[in-house]
């Protein structure tokens, strides 16, 4: 078809206008579901780091560190605390921004770990993942208190970094021990 | 040219990935696995045969000087299309796809065949031929996948049957390469007769 101004500002208006209108659509479509994704996969997350509990503190505490934010979750039963969840991160993965949730019992010691996104190397970095290696069991039962937080390698700490995944190690790591420290200072 | 060429043309003839070697990067990037690699090709695949069955119907009414900028934004609603319904629904293949879903909109193929093809042919034929191209793209994505998979990690579409790893480097970058290259060698010397 022969372009003249006005037929192309016509079917260009009319052709984003539409399209527009149809990704709005599907949106609103899929934002409740997004949204329940989003959440199941966090709630999952708790239930897989914490001993078993009867419910989950209502009031989740949100600690803004380095423009990102740390969330406590209280596992409870009955009036007892179980068990604190902490989604914590790390911005200094291979791939970038790490984030984990990590499980502690009432006195500190770390109950489980469990990877929430990521983006290291397949086959390498992703060996955090339980799935995967056994990296992440070496926390379970620990406590920072006298198990340093920190990769071997690097003479600070008594953690076994990943082979070939220093990197990618050492910001589990650091996103567990932030994670610890908020937990004793919030707790 | 029949309907039934126009559908097989996309499995050898015209395969996007060892014939025509286009939309390098998604399918260097996604097929570290075999999973990923059919889930990114399917993605592909819809947004390719929707997009050319819109714009083959559309194509009479858009002024030739303004064709690329309103094939793209239809291409673009079906690429968001395709991500919301992913995050909602697939939440974990949508993990692992990650960034490569919304570059489906940059990939060479789909403005390629809506360009070439359903510009120029009817609704039905743009279906067939988005249909064939896609399914050639999303084999031979798949097989790519496969292969880094078996020898990357030992396992097959993700079951696993050697303990601790495979070579490790066909699951990177370089491994990509390797493995498309010699799968391209072996594509054209097994379809040489056929063209």
């Amino acid at each position: 078809m022969k372009s003249s101004l006005r037929n192309m500002v016509m079917v260009l208006l009319l052709i984003t206008l539409i399209a527009s209108a149809a990704v709005g659509v599907v949106y609103q479509l899929t934002v409740d579901p997004i949204q329940a994704a989003k959440e199941a996969k966090i709630v999952n997350a708790v239930k897989e780091v914490l001993p078993p509990f009867e419910s989950l503190n209502k009031e989740v505490k949100a600690i803004p560190v380095e423009g990102d934010t740390v969330r406590i979750y209280t596992a409870e039963s009955g009036k007892d605390v179980v068990g604190y969840a902490v989604e914590t991160f790390s911005k200094n993965g291979f791939g970038g921004m790490i984030r984990i949730m990590v499980g502690f019992l009432p006195d500190g010691t770390i109950n489980s770990t469990s990877v929430i996104s990521h983006s290291e190397t397949p086959g390498l970095g992703d060996k955090m993942e339980k799935s995967k290696s056994s990296f992440a069991l070496q926390f379970e039962g620990k406590n920072p208190e006298t198990f340093k937080l920190g990769v071997k390698k690097d003479g600070t700490g008594d953690v076994d970094a990943i082979t070939a995944s220093t990197i990618s190690s050492r910001a589990f790591v650091d996103a567990v021990k932030r994670g610890y420290e908020k937990v004793m200072e919030n707790k | 040219m029949s309907n039934l060429k126009i559908f097989t043309k996309g499995l050898i003839k015209e395969n996007p990935t060892f014939s025509l070697m286009l939309g390098m990067c998604p399918t260097l990037g996604t097929t570290t696995s075999a999973v990923n690699g059919l889930g990114m090709g399917v993605a592909t695949m819809f947004v390719l045969i929707m997009s050319n069955i819109v714009i083959s119907m559309v194509k009479n009414v858009i002024p030739d000087k303004v064709r690329i900028p309103a094939f793209i934004v239809i291409i673009a609603s079906f690429v968001t299309v395709v991500q919301l319904c992913m995050e909602a629904y697939v939440p974990s293949l949508y993990n692992t796809l990650g960034v490569f879903i919304p570059l489906i909109v940059v990939n060479c193929i789909i403005l390629g065949r809506a360009e070439a093809f359903a510009s120029k042919n009817n609704v039905f034929k743009s279906m067939l031929d988005g249909a064939g191209i896609g399914l050639g793209f999303t084999l031979s994505l798949t097989l790519l996948g496969m292969v880094r998979e078996l020898l990357g990690s030992g396992s097959f579409f993700g079951y696993k049957f050697i303990a601790g790893d495979g070579m490790l480097v066909f699951v990177l970058a370089p491994g990509a390469f390797i493995v498309l290259s010699y799968l391209m060698v072996l594509f054209n010397k097994f379809t040489a007769k056929l063209k």
